[in-house]
């Protein structure tokens, strides 16, 4: 199985027009067994086709048409308009909102998280490349091209999580040359606030039969990988989990910004020598590279399995 | 964004909390002219955004206009922590009863902001909280729902405040979480906030950061600040080398060649994305290179814009090699990058084989990029080659031509 999406999720990418979103719906209809992309949504561009995907001005429009209660949206507008669009997107149903785009301000974020919790829907990103699970079906730009995101992911035990796009693809890929597949792989997205957090996935996991182990790509910067630790101690989590950790070189540089926009080190907290710190005593284990990755998954794997 | 504290003032004094009758000058007599306007006396403190200016010597009490003058000179003169200051702000030197603390920050966890109150001000909360835990109040707060006041109430009572204190307590900290969030401040912090002799408040220091993605949207209250587009207010100004990083960047709004920042070592980096150019730069300094800089590729840059990134680092004094490297990329495509760190070495008159220590970006169009880099000589890897054994390679290669 997977969390989140399987071959069944129908969703809509709001944006669609977009040249980003152009290809991203390209890319979801080509993997796997093809995506249900059902419609997507311009304001002012209802009549026109993407790829086949037919266009409407709003979600209502969208969801009258389909027929049915459509179960996710991709997100890819603007960020002065992403809020509007993800509040549509909520009121209308939709219970899985992946936003694509990056710069949001957090006040913006904060909300449509607090909509998406009253409303029980939830939100992946923002600043993420979305969803994916191997050879089923793709929710995002995540892995690129489908003839690309063959290369990297394939189906098998490790849920990833991770707060870099670009770095699920670097890991699964990594994962998927030492023979160890992908149950679901999710890009979180890099910014200070998001709608889910490592702690927020567990429980899917957890629940995930074909999930056996978990890789997460961490970044200084905030305190999801404190409350990780904190989740996996309090539940005794069955899943063995392996961090890899980046952006070291940022605790002698606080007040600086790297890479993502929640990725700086304002307080001891959120230095990456606390963190990994933190994620030991939990025992999550920490590895230096990520060409080590699949052989602590292996060996964790070993150790859990009786004999 | 980080205010000075002056600015930072204004903000809280248009939010309709009473501040003290502060005045904010670059020079020595309008310090004495603010300080005769007071009477009495006052506070000469430096405007530099950094800590630690009482210990510096940036802070100084006057008696009088000319020793106001006096003390406005030397303040002006002294840098803290290599950080010119701005200004001096001339406060009246209030007479404090006591000393509170109110802040609100946002949690990233709850995804909420919240309101920190405490009845010990005047030092770090973060030390109030170590040591005296039952003094700091905090509440979470609806960033949909309209905030009520009955929410300051909770935190401030919560700490055993109450009389008119809590009474006059109550509407300052509301003010303070509204012009919080109306802001899209990612801190907004009045400490110490007195209680004067008189029983009524008065902020006496106030720090306020306005999150960068958002100040698009507050152009008229930076205008009002004369806080220019230009002052990006970083932990460290931008140097020379970084602000051509931006240049680059700004050459056209196709994808990011960018996000430059300056270290002092041999091997030039052409990296990204976001978390591989983390990964990336780690990787270097643990096989024991020394990066010239930090910079991100990412959303697929127009080749122009690539050669502009490699020209820059390769120009850049001390830097002897490059490498170019990458995290898979699904969107950046690799024959576009190859061409154009390809283009800088020529257009500098360098050879690309000799220049370019490895290439290592596996992903979208990747054979086309291998075969560019296979006609010019350039050593590249693919996927099989870890982020971290292509930094060992790059650095060896460094290595042996020193």
């Amino acid at each position: 199985m997977s969390i989140l999406v399987d071959a069944t999720t129908t969703f809509i990418v709001q944006g669609i027009t977009g040249r980003e979103a152009v290809n991203l719906t390209r890319e979801c209809l080509d993997y796997g067994a093809g995506a249900k992309v059902v419609g997507g949504v311009t304001p002012g561009r209802l009549g026109r086709e993407v790829h086949g995907v037919p266009v409407f001005d709003t979600v209502a429009q969208a969801v009258q048409h389909h027929g049915a209660p459509i179960d996710g949206s991709v997100v890819t507008v603007p960020p002065a308009f992403t809020k509007d669009a993800v509040f549509e997107a909520i009121e209308n149903g939709i219970k899985l909102i992946v936003i694509v785009t990056e710069r949001i301000p957090r006040r913006d974020v904060a909300q449509m998280v607090e909509l998406a919790q009253l409303r029980g829907a939830r939100i992946i990103g923002p600043n993420c490349l979305g969803i994916i699970v191997p050879d089923v079906v793709k929710m995002g730009g995540i892995g690129g091209p489908a003839k690309d995101a063959a290369k990297s992911y394939a189906p098998g035990p490790v849920g990833v999580i991770s707060r870099s796009g670009g770095m699920t693809t670097e890991m699964s890929s990594t994962l998927t040359a030492a023979g160890l597949g992908q149950s679901t792989a999710v890009s979180i997205g890099g910014d200070a606030i998001i709608g889910s957090s490592y702690a927020e996935l567990m429980p899917l996991f957890e629940a995930d039969e074909q999930t056996q182990a978990i890789v997460i790509y961490t970044e200084p910067g905030g305190r999801m990988e404190a409350e990780l630790a904190r989740w996996v101690t309090e539940n005794q989590s069955r899943l063995p989990i392996v961090a890899f950790m980046a952006g070291r070189f940022m605790d002698e540089m606080p007040g600086m910004s790297f890479g993502h926009a929640g990725t700086i080190v304002e307080g001891k907290e959120d230095t990456a020598t606390e963190k990994i710190a933190r994620l030991a005593e939990a025992g999550i284990t920490v590895a230096e590279e990520i060409s080590q990755i699949p052989e602590l998954i292996q060996a964790k794997l070993a150790e859990r399995s009786p004999a | 964004m980080r205010f000075f504290e002056y600015e930072a003032r204004e903000i809280v004094k248009r939010a309709g909390i009473p501040v003290t009758d502060f005045g904010f000058t670059t020079d020595a007599g309008e310090a004495r002219a603010i300080a005769e306007r007071i009477g009495g006396p006052v506070v000469i403190k430096s405007q530099v955004l950094t800590g630690g200016r009482m210990k510096a010597g940036g802070v100084q009490f006057a008696d009088t206009p000319e020793e106001a003058e006096a003390h406005a000179r030397d303040v002006l003169a002294l840098e803290i922590n290599g950080h010119a200051p701005r200004g001096v702000l001339v406060d009246p030197k209030a007479e404090v009863a006591q000393e509170y603390y109110a802040g609100v920050v946002w949690d990233g966890i709850r995804k909420q902001p919240v309101m920190i109150f405490s009845p010990v001000g005047g030092i770090d909360i973060e030390q109030v909280a170590e040591e005296q835990p039952d003094k700091v109040g905090r509440r979470h707060f609806s960033n949909i729902l309209p905030l009520s006041e009955f929410a300051a109430k909770e935190v401030v009572a919560s700490t055993g405040v109450t009389g008119s204190a809590l009474n006059k307590l109550v509407p300052i900290v509301t003010k303070l979480a509204r012009l919080f969030v109306a802001h899209d401040m990612t801190l907004a912090e009045i400490n110490p906030l007195g209680r004067l002799a008189d029983g009524s408040f008065v902020a006496l220091d106030a720090h306020m950061d306005m999150e960068n993605e958002a100040r698009g949207r507050h152009r008229a209250l930076l205008e009002d600040l004369g806080v220019g587009d230009e002052e990006t207010r970083q932990a460290r100004e931008a140097t020379p080398f970084e602000l051509a990083g931006e240049e680059v960047d700004a050459m056209d709004h196709r994808g990011v060649a960018g996000n430059v920042t300056e270290f002092d070592g041999n091997l030039g980096l052409v990296i990204g994305a976001g978390g591989g150019s983390l990964t990336l730069f780690d990787a270097v300094r643990s096989s024991g290179g020394d990066p010239a800089n930090y910079c991100e590729i990412g959303g697929n840059p127009s080749v122009r814009k690539a050669a502009g990134l490699a020209k820059l680092v390769l120009q850049k004094p001390g830097v002897d090699k490059i490498a170019v490297m990458m995290s898979i990329v699904s969107n950046t495509r690799v024959d576009i990058v190859a061409r154009g760190v390809i283009k800088a070495c020529l257009e500098l008159g360098f050879d690309p084989a000799e220049k370019i220590a490895i290439f290592r970006i596996p992903g979208a169009w990747e054979d086309e990029g291998y075969k560019i880099l296979d006609r010019y000589g350039v050593e590249y890897a693919d996927r099989s080659v870890s982020l971290h054994e292509a930094a060992r390679r790059a650095v060896e290669k460094i290595g042996a031509a020193a």
